[in-house]
């Protein structure tokens, strides 16, 4: 079996491309929104109020409970239904940030009980709320036991994305699809595309390094 | 011996019938106390006594399931089981606390653990709050330290930072809770003579600690605590040196000769 090399770099830009418009952006607005989502259940699961802490129980229950492209072909496919029609892109990101929101609570609610009381008690001793403590002290020191965890949340959504190709977002794999089915070379493609895609991940992973180390000036080795 | 001792200043700080319980244990059965301005209190009892806990419902970071705090010039805050966390918060505006350990932030700076309240809850110039900060670092030896994280202190400089985070607040009663148990032994005196100068100088404070000879040295009033309830109060010459209960004996006895 002879590889196709200039099929191969020909298509290289396209899949980068699909990549850099599709992929990343995707990627970055739905874990934004998800950790917006997920430091709010996160809360409402620390709170004393059991109403809230219920649903955000529940959410999470749901949300890890069901696989992703369930989800995503209930919202694009199934909305519909009952006259809710939404696009591809915005399908897509509401679906990911959800799933993003369910799995990330756990682990910011995890970081906030790793903070140890006496910040909390510091922070009322000089005059802090309990908002401005948890701000000021207590996500801080959260966000560094939450950083390595959530980097992994990240790297999964990135390749989770692809499943968004199935709700006709123009992205990396989809890209790989159109030219594979052009060419007819299946293998040579979606290996290419999984290329792109761990060559995409390797670079977040120095993201990840860079950003913990950051945060690692404060504690003691 | 003790500093501006006097009996006449006004009462700052007076709590009444302080009642605590976690579950089923009574932790503190009706405890009074009143510190009067410029006056040093000390607290001391075996472990379990409840002298950490009084400390604690002074700022409401313990809420008491009954009796009263008041502060001199504010409203007094009673207390019953559904006070919360929120109604006593009013206390803490008025002291400031420095902890066992320490509890500096670890994500700041010296300088930015100190200047945080002045600046985030006081809303003072950072200026003028860094430029405050500088000056008590350096009365406490440590000028040279602001930039440091608490971290790459020794425990008896990190003490030392925690006591001027409470001061920067200007607060006009300090907390110690057992502010050297947590410090290696040649670290405590650096820590004792902060606190002995600025009791020399006329802060208002309440002082729970192990350290009898310290107590006796800086207190004006000594307050002895057993299971409870207080047992016995007074001139530190008295409890300390002479102490009229039982109880008190021992205690004192025993801390003074380990062996």
């Amino acid at each position: 079996m002879t590889v196709d090399w200039t099929l191969f770099l020909d298509s290289l830009w396209p899949i980068v491309l699909g990549g850099l418009t599709g992929t990343i952006p995707l990627a970055l607005i739905s874990f934004a929104l998800g950790l917006a989502i997920a430091l709010l259940m996160a809360l409402m699961r620390l709170s004393a109020n059991r109403v809230l802490s219920f649903v955000a129980r529940f959410y999470i229950s749901v949300i890890r409970g069901t696989p992703l492209l369930v989800q995503l072909f209930v919202i694009f496919y199934g909305m519909p239904s009952v006259g809710i029609t939404i696009n591809p892109w915005p399908s897509a990101i509401i679906a990911l940030s959800l799933n993003v929101g369910g799995y990330a609570a756990e682990v910011i609610r995890a970081a906030i009980l790793s903070v140890p009381k006496g910040q909390w008690e510091a922070g009322y001793t000089i005059g802090m709320s309990r908002t401005t403590a948890l701000r000021r002290l207590i996500l801080p020191q959260a966000a560094r036991v939450a950083v390595p965890p959530l980097s992994n949340t990240f790297i999964s959504l990135v390749k989770d994305t692809s499943l968004t190709s199935l709700v006709l977002v123009t992205e990396l794999f989809r890209k790989a699809q159109e030219i594979a089915a052009f060419s007819q070379e299946f293998l040579l493609l979606y290996i290419e595309a999984a290329l792109v895609y761990w060559v995409f991940c390797l670079v977040l992973s120095t993201g990840q390094i860079r950003l913990e180390r950051k945060l690692d000036r404060y504690v003691a080795h | 011996m003790s500093h501006t001792n006097s009996p006449h200043a006004p009462v700052l700080l007076r709590a009444n019938g302080l009642q605590k319980s976690f579950g089923t244990h009574q932790v503190l059965k009706s405890i009074d106390v009143a510190v009067r301005k410029g006056e040093v209190l000390a607290l001391i009892g075996p472990s379990g006594s409840g002298k950490t806990t009084v400390l604690r419902c002074l700022n409401g970071l313990e809420v008491p399931d009954g009796g009263s705090v008041s502060f001199e010039g504010g409203p007094a805050v009673a207390f019953d089981s559904a006070t919360t966390q929120k109604q006593a918060q009013v206390l803490r505006t008025r002291s400031a606390m420095v902890f066992q350990n320490y509890n500096l932030f670890p994500h700041k700076t010296v300088l930015e653990n100190i200047i945080e309240g002045p600046v985030q809850v006081q809303k003072r110039k950072k200026s003028e709050a860094i430029e405050e900060a500088k000056e008590l670092l350096a009365r406490v030896g440590l000028a040279e330290k602001h930039d440091q994280y608490p971290h790459q202190l020794s425990g008896g400089q990190q003490q030392r930072v925690g006591i001027v985070r409470a001061l920067a607040l200007k607060p006009s009663l300090l907390l110690f809770d057992e502010p050297t148990s947590a410090l290696d032994p040649e670290l405590v005196g650096d820590v004792l003579k902060v606190i002995k100068e600025l009791a020399d100088e006329g802060w208002t404070m309440v002082l729970v600690t192990h350290e009898l000879a310290f107590a006796r040295e800086v207190a004006d009033e000594v307050v002895f605590m057993d299971q409870g309830v207080v047992v016995e109060r007074g001139h530190p010459e008295v409890v300390l040196r002479d102490p009229q209960n039982e109880r008190t004996r021992q205690f004192v006895h025993r801390l003074l000769n380990p062996f």
